[in-house]
């Protein structure tokens, strides 16, 4: 059994949360004690319906407003596959958690209101979808109850969304057409829509290829701890603990230490204190090296005939997070996985609108959910490969010193 | 090749496959978040609370850290009222690991700070444990505490970050998390703030269960059925001991049971179960209908936003 990672985008008007709260009741993934809760909370409704959406608002600030502010992560497993959903709010002002929830999916739902079609925040929920290079898109195309389940309706909004697919380069779309409330297509098959002959939603999730969105090839790791027992019979023992990013690892592979440019061999490899002959993807290990070299945490190992970019100044797309703007000239500290490195944002060259890709120039500060274009300047190299070649390694995470917090998300270029 | 005549991983590598299943996935992102708190934190600490979810934590830790020594004090918030069991497990644990081993009890933190005792006839001291516990942070200086906190546990817990930021108070902030991007951890903090860090926070029960049945990770005898005398109350089995009396009207009998989750002896049920091996405890979590805190915590069932509360007073 594998695990996929998905992310549902679509905003409370398209019912995002009933289609989830769908995905658990109707697979059986909601116990008794959660349905009679919910029960108790929707005991107000007129009809007497259990309210689905319910299920997944899990702050009381969300329940009385009947809205999703942040990310939350719902599991769920079928007899083929365990799913992670993480269930992010739509809405432009919540754009920085769609962004959070989509950085570790592989797979995205855009759900479209039939009544509706193809809107404003269809086209930036698949903007962002493809800025994250998510390899998986499934559009959803819900309350199909309300056209009365017109095929027509539903060869319009296909048409539509192709234009999108085209213009983003999308990969890969699915579409499926729903109703959440009603349970079509979701986990069984829907009675009314027969002119429908693809899988229905979950069939869907359970089956689609996975395996090959790992990167075999460019092979990627950097020390997150030194392990140094320096015990009577380890007091020798110098290994560098972390994870492969990706690719594989194999004893007596020849590497190079960056950014440090030292080149050395792989003696040993282990996982869980065991030797193995190698480790690929993401499996966690501890690399021992032939020569004595400095190296700390954040350092990269990387094969000597496949090295990323070692640079000192960097392009990057900044998705801004912070209620404080980013001014040009502003000071940061750049975390790339287990690296840290100071940065000056030095130059802001665009910005980026997320509902039609267009580049507007920037006139005053950088605000909240805006994505712009920027040059940063770090005070280290940083061994680093675009994004959109290897997200592991061409991704970080910008954060303000004054405050601590996670200000920006750095997709490097 | 698959269908489209496309080369998969697997051909690439000459035929060998190359992917983790669900469970060896789950594996390899607590290892990176334990390896990330030793990384990025000078003082962190493992909460532990002699139940299966921190049992399971620290036999990640030992992967994540193997053959170095185990790099954090396992710190016990006592609050008196544990099942023995748990207590002998807990210190044959340590002395295998080699672990530092702290425990502050609830009782003292009680008696200094003059605090009132929880009434009732199941007086569970859960809620207290957030004084000691913070306490015990402030004596220490830990900037990074580890729990065993699941998001499938609870609604509350399903928005909260791998690693959550708390303020000085110990306070949760939902509304004003740090976004967590990636695989990539901010665990800055200013002084006197800490972290709680979650590694198993995409793991639900069933996967502890599996996990620790395929890594054959040994537990508690609580955990499968054994006989015990237990008071129904409500629908649910609590044991009678020094703590919970029964009184005259309560029907007391000794059922086989086994316990799903091990806190205290006053807020944790029992299930009726003939479960005694692995095996047949996993099988009974497949085919059960309740979740674990709604089967066997009593202290949850009081308002819906119980643990968003709790969470936001400093409780783990």
């Amino acid at each position: 059994m594998d695990l996929l990672r998905f992310i549902t985008a679509g905003s409370v008007d398209d019912g995002k949360s009933t289609l989830i709260g769908r995905l658990l009741y109707d697979s059986k993934n909601i116990l008794i004690d959660q349905l009679e809760a919910l029960e108790r909370s929707t005991k107000n409704r007129d009809d007497g319906s259990v309210d689905l959406a319910l299920l997944t608002d899990g702050l009381r600030a969300e329940r009385e407003q009947g809205i999703t502010i942040d990310v939350a992560y719902r599991y769920f497993t079928t007899p083929k596959r365990k799913f992670i959903i993480a269930d992010a709010p739509g809405h432009v002002q919540y754009t920085r958690n769609m962004i959070t929830g989509a950085s570790n999916a592989s797979l995205i739902i855009i759900l479209i209101d039939a009544r509706h079609g193809v809107v404003e925040q269809t086209r930036r929920h698949s903007i962002i979808g493809s800025l994250l290079r998510i390899p998986h898109v499934v559009v959803a195309i819900n309350k199909m109850d309300l056209v009365d389940y017109s095929k027509d309706v539903y060869e319009k909004i296909v048409a539509d969304y192709e234009l999108v697919a085209k213009q983003l380069e999308l990969p890969e779309v699915t579409y499926v057409p729903i109703s959440a409330l009603r349970g079509d297509n979701i986990v069984d098959k829907s009675t009314v829509m027969t002119w429908y002959e693809g899988n229905c939603l979950l069939e869907f999730l359970e089956e689609v290829k996975v395996e090959s969105d790992i990167n075999l090839e460019n092979s990627r790791f950097q020390v997150q701890y030194v392990i140094r027992p320096q015990t009577e019979d380890l007091h020798d023992y110098r290994g560098y603990a972390g994870k492969v990013m990706s690719g594989i690892y194999r004893k007596g592979d020849q590497v190079t230490i960056l950014p440090q440019h030292k080149e050395t061999t792989i003696t040993k490899i282990e996982t869980a204190g065991k030797e193995v002959d190698e480790v690929f993807c993401p499996q966690p290990a501890v690399i021992h090296l032939e020569h004595d070299i400095d190296i700390s945490r954040g350092d990269s190992i990387v094969k000597t005939e496949d090295q990323p970019v070692v640079a000192n100044e960097v392009d990057a797309l900044l998705c801004w997070m912070d209620e404080k703007p980013l001014l040009q000239g502003n000071k940061y500290l750049l975390l790339h996985n287990s690296r840290v490195v100071r940065a000056i944002v030095k130059q802001i060259e665009y910005k980026l609108d997320v509902n039609s890709l267009e580049h507007f120039p920037v006139e005053e500060d950088v605000k909240l959910n805006e994505v712009v274009k920027a040059k940063i300047k770090l005070a280290a190299p940083l061994a680093y490969d675009a994004y959109k070649k290897l997200a592991c390694n061409g991704s970080a995470v910008l954060i303000d010193e004054t405050s601590n917090t996670t200000a920006a998300a750095v997709l490097l270029q | 090749m698959n269908e489209n005549g496309k080369m998969t991983v697997a051909d690439k590598n000459l035929g060998k496959s190359r992917w983790l299943n669900y469970m060896e996935q789950l594996e390899a992102e607590s290892i990176h978040v334990f390896r990330e708190v030793a990384g990025q934190f000078e003082r962190p600490a493992l909460l532990f609370s002699g139940g299966k979810d921190s049992i399971t934590l620290v036999h990640l830790a030992l992967k994540a850290f193997s053959p170095g020594k185990f790099p954090f004090p396992l710190v016990h918030i006592d609050t008196g009222h544990n099942f023995p069991e748990a207590l002998a497990f807990r210190d044959k644990l340590v002395e295998e690991i080699g672990a530092e081993l702290i425990v502050r009890k609830v009782e003292d933190t009680i008696k200094q700070r003059r605090l009132t005792e929880p009434k009732g006839k199941f007086p569970s001291r859960n809620w207290l444990q957030t004084y000691t516990l913070l306490d015990t942070i402030e004596e220490f200086e830990f900037d990074a505490c580890i729990g065993g906190g699941r998001r499938d546990e609870e609604k509350a817990r399903a928005k909260e970050r791998i690693f959550s930021v708390r303020d000085e108070f110990g306070q949760w902030n939902p509304k004003l998390q740090r976004p967590e991007l990636w695989n990539i951890y901010n665990g800055r903090i200013h002084k006197g703030e800490n972290v709680r860090v979650f590694p198993i926070s995409n793991w639900t029960e069933l996967d502890i269960w599996n996990y620790i049945r395929s890594e054959k990770i040994p537990l508690p005898s609580i955990y499968f059925a054994h006989e015990r005398e237990v008071i129904e109350h409500e629908g649910q089995l609590i044991a009678t001991s020094e703590y919970v009396r029964p009184s005259a009207d309560d029907a007391v009998s000794v059922k086989s049971v086994r316990y799903r989750t091990v806190g205290d002896m006053t807020c944790t049920a029992a299930v009726e179960s003939y479960a005694k091996t692995l095996d047949e405890v996993v099988n009974e979590i497949i085919a059960t209908r309740i979740s674990e805190r709604g089967e066997t915590r009593i202290d949850d069932k009081v308002t819906e936003a119980a643990m968003e509360d709790r969470k936001k007073d400093g409780y783990f």
